[in-house]
């Protein structure tokens, strides 16, 4: 955490929001992105320096940029076999400004292409688009800075071979872009909501940065639904963040959680992003699953959830993007809407297709808890606890198990 | 996702002596094997960290007890169970710790042959997975 640590949060907000718009023209006149990325950064870094001293400068963006170019122009001259190049970017004019959102978006498709890993296209888009330092994110991902900074090294060079010239994506592969792109938000966003231990704060903030881009890339495509459907997700779902955990950190349920603490706003705006974007009528996968999420926090208590809509809405989820997570929500909402008997029937009829996912315990051992059968719920949730892979869930499921024993 | 790759002493092919009877270049060579095999994580931004342990004969058991914690010192009967060292890789697949291990695994000893060494790969505990 050098430099970074000592920065004031306005500051630190400042150079976020100028990151991506100073790395877009960067790139937009010079067309290197690895090389042009670097510059950026050490830019940015000048700045942590230069204006707490100097005094924050009129037009920050156009600060970095300013110094970023003059790193591209200092390494292209260093460069002679480049000099050609050079002469042609002088003769150019300066850009003129071009819609800040739509550069941002420009660059999150960039470090979201389809070949890159989940983790790299994560860390790539963090720092490019972010403006956050390799140190920052190997913190907040608890690797070595020098791991984080050769897995974003790579992420770079795939995104540079890949040749793509700075713009959108041409419309043939849009769709499949934009849900590459989307995913990976969505991912950092879970990063940072998942976090329940380690660097909270670090990665708390990432969840902070997933709605921040997301935000941006709404107001660059007004057309596309499923950008709003999935900032309505993460709003909706990050408004429970205070009730989501105990004092002690642990987690509670959704149906234990102290409503009041839920953030209303952030429920409020959640619901008009959702119902801009179903009015638009090309309903996908994010805007069912905000949908959801939207349907859980109207309820003001547990018993007040209508469940009905709910497992219709994972009927529909499960006929648009199917997978295990969904399959096994639908046995939950079908157990709380009609019967937990008939949740499971559903769980058995799915088994086959879950096989070895460590929540078909978990939701099993939950619905027989519901069904009144202690002692198979109680087998179920040790066997879920021996198979997980996340520590807050395997002492939760634990605890299940252990006052079920006990109360038995 | 993380895994730690777990090298314990005595699960090898066959039987070798203790590193401390091997030829200096074959002491050498598994040096190198081990810090090429990191380097190599590292160049893939999968490292997160690597630990020898010192010696069995070093080791000491502790038990908690009524009066004072009870500490028992080597030699031990089972120090071939002993850990003798880890690495933790951060990787994206469960299928490329075990391909890492596999490596790892095949660390040269006396003469260049390859141990055979038995790697323990086990998943490390991570945050709660997204359920909606």
């Amino acid at each position: 955490m050098t430099g970074r640590a000592v920065r004031r949060p306005e500051l630190e907000d400042l150079l976020r929001e100028s990151a991506p718009r100073a790395l877009a023209a960067v790139v937009r006149r010079f067309g290197d992105f690895a090389d042009a990325e670097d510059a950026v950064q050490e830019a940015l870094v000048e700045a942590t320096r230069a204006w707490p001293a100097q005094g924050t400068p009129e037009s920050p963006t156009g600060w970095l940029i300013a110094v970023a170019s003059r790193r591209m122009t200092d390494k292209i001259r260093a460069d002679s076999a480049r000099r050609a190049r050079e002469e042609r970017i002088a003769a150019e004019p300066e850009p003129g400004p071009s819609a800040e959102a739509d550069d941002t978006l420009v660059l999150i498709f960039m470090c979201c292409r389809p070949e890159l890993t989940p983790a790299s296209a994560i860390a790539l888009t963090l720092r490019a688009v972010g403006g956050l330092t390799t140190a920052e994110i190997a913190a907040a991902f608890l690797v070595p800075e020098p791991t984080m900074g050769r897995r974003i090294a790579r992420a770079k060079k795939t995104v540079e071979e890949a040749g793509e010239p700075f713009g959108l994506p041409a419309a043939a592969e849009r769709k499949e872009r934009l849900a590459a792109a989307l995913r990976v938000l969505y991912l950092i966003f879970n990063e940072g909501y998942a976090a329940s231990e380690g660097p909270d704060l670090a990665r708390a903030e990432l969840s902070a940065e997933a709605i921040r881009l997301t935000r941006i890339a709404r107001l660059a495509l007004p057309e596309e639904p499923e950008v709003g459907g999935l900032l309505a997700l993460m709003l909706l779902t990050d408004a429970r963040r205070l009730a989501r955990t105990d004092a002690a950190g642990e987690l509670v349920p959704l149906d234990q959680q102290d409503r009041g603490r839920w953030d209303a706003a952030a429920i409020a705006e959640g619901h008009r992003v959702l119902n801009e974007a179903v009015a638009m009528g090309a309903v996908g996968p994010h805007q069912l699953q905000a949908a959801i999420a939207a349907a859980h926090d109207r309820a003001r208590r547990p018993e007040d959830t209508d469940w009905a809509e709910i497992l219709a809405l994972y009927g529909l989820l499960e006929r648009v993007a199917p997978g295990p997570m969904v399959a096994l929500n639908r046995a939950v909402a079908m157990a709380m809407a009609e019967r937990p008997e008939a949740g499971l029937a559903l769980l058995e009829e799915l088994e086959p297709r879950l096989e070895g996912h460590h929540r078909v315990h978990a939701v099993r051992a939950h619905l027989l808890e519901l069904a009144g059968d202690g002692a198979g719920a109680h087998a179920s949730y040790v066997r879920a606890a021996e198979l997980t892979a996340s520590l807050p869930e395997q002492r939760y499921l634990t605890r299940r198990a252990a006052r079920l024993a006990g109360g038995a | 996702m993380k895994f730690m790759l777990l090298q314990h002493y005595g699960r090898v092919e066959g039987d070798v002596p203790p590193m401390s009877q091997w030829a200096p270049e074959d002491v050498e060579a598994h040096i190198k094997f081990q810090k090429d095999l990191n380097a190599e994580l590292r160049e893939r931004g999968e490292f997160v960290e690597a630990q020898g342990l010192t010696g069995p004969e070093a080791a000491k058991f502790v038990l908690a007890s009524d009066g004072a914690p009870i500490v028992t010192d080597g030699p031990f009967a089972e120090s071939k169970e002993l850990l003798a060292g880890w690495r933790m890789v951060d990787v994206e697949s469960e299928e490329r710790a075990l391909e890492i291990a596999a490596k790892a695994s095949e660390g040269p000893g006396p003469k260049g042959v390859p141990l055979r060494q038995q790697i323990e790969v086990r998943q490390v505990m991570g945050p709660i997975e997204p359920s909606e």
